[in-house]
């Protein structure tokens, strides 16, 4: 237990910073993943042929290809692309960019993909009067998507979304590799640093449950409360 | 794009595809006599044994895959006890510490499709059954196994695209499986992408594959239940 103290002696408030972090990167990532789902989605279900196959290959390839491989493109490859960009400007030194970033995005690139799934699936499954219905009685744009098919998209989506949010969630111990010190980095230098792996990674897995646990209670506090009307 | 590299990495990449392949058919494997077990555990009346089924498959799915690898190969090492008994012989090796991770993963997500596809099967089938004076343990083999199977199938495949995409975590391990040559070709090379296309062509190709098996299985089991 007194690996776990505050301050000198102990891991304990840097496993705190780093569960904050895991936390961080996670919504981070979550967010991300929802606007690439908002690009997505209509694309998914759109008529024209050469829009649809741009949605169908991004989720298809990002959901067949395992999270190491898109986290290790992004890790490697995106200070390349990014000094790429910048050399065209004329600026040649090296830039390294932020391991958050680079994390929140390879998370959020893989978590959009389940995101754009979830969203196609309650978007097809809302009735079609209630599009017709919509427009009949001349709703104009914004109406019609925020106040008529979004509330019961939501609904339909939410379930599955707190699955996204696990995945999103778990995903999120792969950027240690980056060297980002979420709770899975900083478990390896604890137990490095301590030799005791047995303890640290148990008590990483234990953040975890803590992690999973607690924000299923508030997704499903928040099911309830889009279910009400049905 | 330097397409001499992705030729040249090719056949590296396909021999490490092997790796992958023999990790994920050990833990699928191994992982549905587990899940097996664990859904019959989970179907007892019987609290406590129910309770530790549960916990089983929770824990399991609410901790990532990295940390049951990484406590299973760093963490078990520790126990000194362990190093004296034998089965210090199959955990010193990351390649059966990797096999033990993800059965033990892919297995807790098993007993849930399993237990669910049990439990959708319909009551009369197994009254049926008993009227007709079957006794309960063909009534199991015969008739819920075949129907749980075929239930199960689209959630199972789902799982096994997502036990190969859960293998290329045996690369943090130091096995060199499609992720970590991959990952080694790229930090000697620098060209990400490349081996990006290649590497992740390869996984396509095989979630292609399993797709395809699993729908061809669901078009000839698909008897109506």
């Amino acid at each position: 237990m007194e690996l776990l103290y505050f301050g000198d002696k102990g891991w304990g408030d840097e496993l705190f910073f780093a569960t904050l972090m895991t936390i961080a990167v996670s919504i981070t990532a979550m967010i991300i993943g929802f606007l690439f789902a908002a690009i997505f989605t209509p694309l998914k279900l759109s008529n024209n042929k050469i829009l649809n196959s741009i949605g169908n290959a991004y989720t298809t390839v990002i959901r067949g290809v395992p999270e190491l491989l898109v986290i290790y493109l992004f890790f490697f490859g995106g200070s390349g692309a990014i000094m790429f960009v910048a050399s065209i400007f004329g600026y040649n030194d090296y830039i390294e960019i932020n391991a958050f970033l680079t994390g929140s995005f390879s998370i959020g690139i893989i978590s959009g993909a389940y995101s754009t799934e979830v969203f196609r699936g309650a978007l097809q499954s809302i009735d079609k009067g209630q599009f017709e219905a919509a427009k009949v009685l001349g709703f104009n744009r914004y109406i019609y998507f925020f106040k008529i098919i979004l509330p019961q998209m939501l609904r339909l989506a939410i379930p599955n979304l707190s699955n996204v949010w696990q995945i999103t969630l778990k995903d999120t111990s792969l950027i240690s590799v980056t060297g980002l010190v979420e709770i899975m980095r900083q478990s390896y230098i604890a137990a490095g640093s301590t030799r005791d792996p047995l303890f640290f990674y148990s008590f990483a897995a234990v953040l975890y449950l803590m992690l999973t646990f607690l924000s299923m209670q508030l997704l499903n506090r928040l099911e309830t409360k889009y279910n009400k009307g049905y | 794009m330097d397409i001499e590299l992705m030729i040249n990495s090719f056949p590296k990449l396909l021999n490490a595809t092997l790796i992958t392949l023999k990790l994920l058919s050990a833990s699928l494997i191994l992982g549905l006599f587990i899940g097996l077990g664990f859904a019959i555990l989970r179907m007892n009346n019987n609290k406590f044994i129910n309770k530790f089924a549960y916990g089983y498959s929770y824990i399991f799915r609410g901790t990532p895959l990295l940390v049951q690898i990484f406590i299973i190969y760093f963490g078990l090492g520790q126990i000194e006890y362990l190093r004296t008994t034998f089965l210090w012989i199959v955990l010193k090796e990351p390649y059966w510490c990797a096999i033990i991770a993800f059965s033990l993963n892919t297995g807790a997500y098993t007993s849930e499709i399993l237990r669910s596809a049990f439990q959708t099967i319909k009551p009369g089938y197994l009254e049926a059954g008993r009227s007709l004076g079957i006794p309960s343990k063909i009534i199991f083999t015969k008739i819920q196994i075949p129907i749980a199977i075929k239930q199960s199938l689209p959630a199972y495949g789902n799982e096994i695209i997502l036990m190969l995409k859960g293998t290329s975590l045996a690369s943090t391990v130091t096995l060199m499986d499609l992720t970590g040559v991959a990952k080694y070709i790229i930090s000697t090379t620098f060209k990400p992408v490349e081996v990006f296309i290649v590497a992740g062509g390869i996984y396509l190709f095989m979630t292609f594959i399993i797709h395809n098996v699993i729908k061809y299985l669901e078009k000839k089991y698909g008897f109506q239940t």
